[in-house]
């Protein structure tokens, strides 16, 4: 057999677009999971309640520091054999909605840090304006500072995004069939034809990873507050 | 602490109104953090999580012996070993992408581009299968060394990339003085601008070792004997996996948090040497996000 056909029965017999699907969808969920979370704790940091912001300090400290992949088994090994407890009916699912809550749960911290920071680029006279026309904590928040930080956050975020797809390969260890446990199978089966294999999984990384970096870099520039 | 008396204006000091709103948002708050503790505390006490001797066995001494130091020292091995080929991968490539000549900039441009943009496991599990294929390598020794460089690839490259944003942060004047007295452009960049951009990325340097140190973690899933597979081996055979694991975590917290703390130590200590302060690599991907925001100055109610 030559090369190409090699090749072409390779990728005839393994779903790698399937598999690299699998990680798009992590990536959707936890994104939009961590975001919703992240900016919770965002607020939480910001608020001038002393137990809120403890708490929300506490938590970005506690699950940044720790790594992905020991919040993975502690969710499966952990929590999934320990208490039984099933988000799905199918396997299948239910390892992908572990998987997903756990990138979540990760990433949030992070999202939470960079709407912080995009907090810090809104200049103070904005604070004081909104508190001069009588706007309580809330109001200013939402009308007056989150709308400018979200836009000084998008570098951040979109960073914080990478990541969240980069990190979506940890899904392995919950047993998600996604493309780095594909790969690892692929290339013990075909061990001559490594090269080409991790070639082309890298590749689907930087098709997915590259447009993300030149959209935000586009966006924060084309919603960049005119300061 | 400048900045403190500077936003501490932005908010008047609170009145009775507002503090009695404070203290009752801040015991719902509390009753609310608290009542999910409780819960769960009583759903891991259902299901017997809370017997002692499940917590006991994590301070015995045969399990910090044999199971947790053996382990903790291969992962701080190569997480040191790491570091040391990171920075040098770092420079080199820093240095090729700032190069003069354009065909190194554009090779130094490929290739941390290319790095940044594979995720670590992947090219671990690479580096673990491929080398496997060659007998010079001893089967025990093959997942330390694919842990070293996937980190070293990844983390190089990100380096290389702090050390490019933070050539390019400093003061035009700088590079220009040089060329001014008949430096080079080979040396302006080596002992004009460097020193001055590698003291200022050295608190998002230490903070990408953090990066590094939980991403040993990865070596678990290709072998790699470090401390998440000593937890899992230990727990799986006490029956306490559970515990174990929030051991393993809560280690990984405190050398992260110290190192963290050092790291916001060094750019107090370093903001008075340099006139730059790098704050990340402009679009770094990763978790390089040292942007050390201090916005609870902003909102915090002065006491008074």
């Amino acid at each position: 057999m030559s090369f190409s056909e090699q090749l072409s029965t390779l990728f005839a017999t393994y779903d790698v677009l399937g598999a690299f699907w699998t990680n798009v969808q992590l990536t959707f969920w936890a994104a939009i999971g961590s975001f919703v979370l992240g900016s919770v704790l965002a607020l939480m940091r910001i608020s001038p309640v002393p137990s809120l912001r403890w708490a929300g300090t506490a938590y970005v400290h506690l699950i940044r520091n720790t790594p992905l992949t020991i919040l993975m088994t502690l969710a499966i090994l952990g929590v999934w054999t320990q208490f039984q407890l099933s988000l799905a009916t199918s396997f299948e699912w239910n390892f992908f909605i572990y998987a997903a809550i756990v990138l979540a749960i990760y990433h949030a911290a992070f999202v939470c840090e960079a709407i912080r920071s995009g907090v810090n680029t809104v200049p103070v006279g904005q604070a004081e304006a909104a508190r001069a026309i009588g706007l309580s904590f809330m109001p200013t928040a939402r009308y007056v500072i989150f709308p400018q930080a979200l836009r000084g956050s998008i570098t951040p975020l979109g960073n914080t995004l990478i990541a969240l797809a980069k990190n979506t390969t940890v899904a392995t260890v919950a047993s998600v069939a996604e493309a780095s446990g594909m790969m690892k199978s692929m290339i013990e089966f075909n061990s001559d034809l490594i090269f080409m294999i991790f070639f082309v999984f890298a590749m689907g990384f930087v098709i997915i990873v590259v447009p993300i970096g030149l959209l935000t870099t586009w966006a924060s520039r084309k919603l960049a507050v005119k300061r | 602490m400048k900045r403190m008396t500077s936003t501490s204006v932005l908010f008047d000091v609170p009145g009775p109104k507002a503090r009695a709103r404070t203290r009752i948002f801040n015991i719902i708050a509390i009753l609310l953090l608290a009542g999910m503790l409780a819960y769960v505390l009583m759903v891991m006490g259902r299901q017997g999580q809370l017997e002692a001797d499940k917590w006991t066995s994590l301070f015995t001494g045969n399990l910090w012996v044999n199971y947790i130091l053996p382990a903790l020292g291969k992962t701080l091995l190569a997480a040191l070993i790491s570091v040391v080929t990171s920075v040098i991968f770092g420079l080199f490539f820093g240095m090729a992408r700032l190069a003069p000549n354009k065909y190194i900039r554009g090779f130094g441009t490929v290739v941390v581009e290319f790095f940044r943009a594979v995720p670590v496991l992947m090219m671990m599990i690479f580096f673990w299968l491929f080398l496997g294929q060659f007998t010079f390598f001893s089967p025990s020794q093959l997942p330390f060394i694919a842990v070293v460089l996937g980190l070293t690839l990844y983390n190089g490259s990100v380096i290389a990339e702090l050390l490019r944003s933070g050539v390019h942060q400093l003061p035009k004047g700088q590079g220009e003085a040089g060329l001014a007295i008949g430096l080079t452009p080979w040396a302006v960049l080596t002992s004009v601008l460097m020193p001055q951009a590698l003291t200022a990325m050295m608190p998002s340097l230490l903070s990408q070792f953090v990066v590094i140190l939980k991403d040993t973690a990865l070596g678990y899933i290709i072998s790699y004997p470090e401390l998440l597979a000593a937890a899992r081996r230990f727990g799986s055979g006490e029956g306490n996996i559970l515990q174990m694991l929030l051991l393993a975590a809560l280690i990984f917290v405190v050398i992260n948090f110290a190192l963290t703390l050092l790291a916001e130590w060094l750019s107090q200590f370093l903001s008075s040497r340099t006139d730059v302060e790098i704050k990340h690599a402009d679009g770094v991907p990763g978790e390089v996000d040292n942007a050390r925001p201090k916005t609870e100055m902003m909102f915090k109610i002065p006491k008074h």
